[in-house]
């Protein structure tokens, strides 16, 4: 009988042990992601007059999107092209770092939904957002 | 050879605790995050605009 109880006690210790490790926050802060971070942060610099401009705005899908080329003077479309293309690599970077980090590779697309959500939810007004399909400004 | 019966339910049901905790995504746990690497990256300030957040649990 003594046997018996010790060995529950270990489970139910083990039980709430484990509970608490899983409803931790998620795990962010990884150097990985770090990285990731700091990149999007110097290319932010670049990027928000052309937010402000509306000429690239945010998508539903966490990404973001050349809303309205003929915003950019024709001389700085390229590099506005290749400054989105950039961003949205590193986003999908982050996505997929921030699953990763947690050990749950198939989160990816419930995190990107949720950043989605947060980026257009702090966009500051006058930023194009994507909703429901269309483009708004905020 | 009672006790086994016992013990072994018990078992069964911590284990399958553990699983069933972890593979639902922690969304109010994800907001929260996404908003401090979101300050960060467009570097806000903190108290700006805070996640209307309800914690679930």
């Amino acid at each position: 009988m003594k046997k018996l109880l010790r060995y529950t006690t270990a489970m139910l210790t083990l039980t709430v042990s484990l509970n608490v490790m899983a409803a931790a926050d998620l795990e962010v802060n990884t150097p990985g992601v770090n990285a990731i971070k700091s990149s999007m942060q110097a290319r932010h610099a670049q990027l928000s007059a052309y937010y402000a401009s509306g000429a690239v705005g945010l998508t539903a899908d966490g990404m973001i999107a050349l809303r309205d080329a003929s915003a950019v003077p024709m001389a700085a479309r390229q590099s506005v092209n290749a400054l989105v293309a950039a961003e949205n690599q590193d986003r999908g970077a982050l996505y997929a770092e921030i699953a990763n980090a947690n050990a749950h590779p198939e989160w990816q697309a419930e995190i990107r939904s949720t950043f989605g959500q947060r980026w257009i939810q702090r966009a500051q007004p006058g930023w194009w957002v994507q909703s429901n399909g269309g483009w708004m400004q905020k | 050879m009672k006790k086994f019966w016992i013990a072994l339910p018990l078992a069964a049901l911590a284990l399958s605790a553990c699983v069933t905790i972890n593979i639902y995504f922690p969304a109010a746990a994800a907001e929260k995050a996404a908003d401090k690497i979101i300050e960060e990256v467009w570097q806000m300030q903190q108290s700006d605009k805070p996640a209307t957040v309800k914690e679930t649990k």
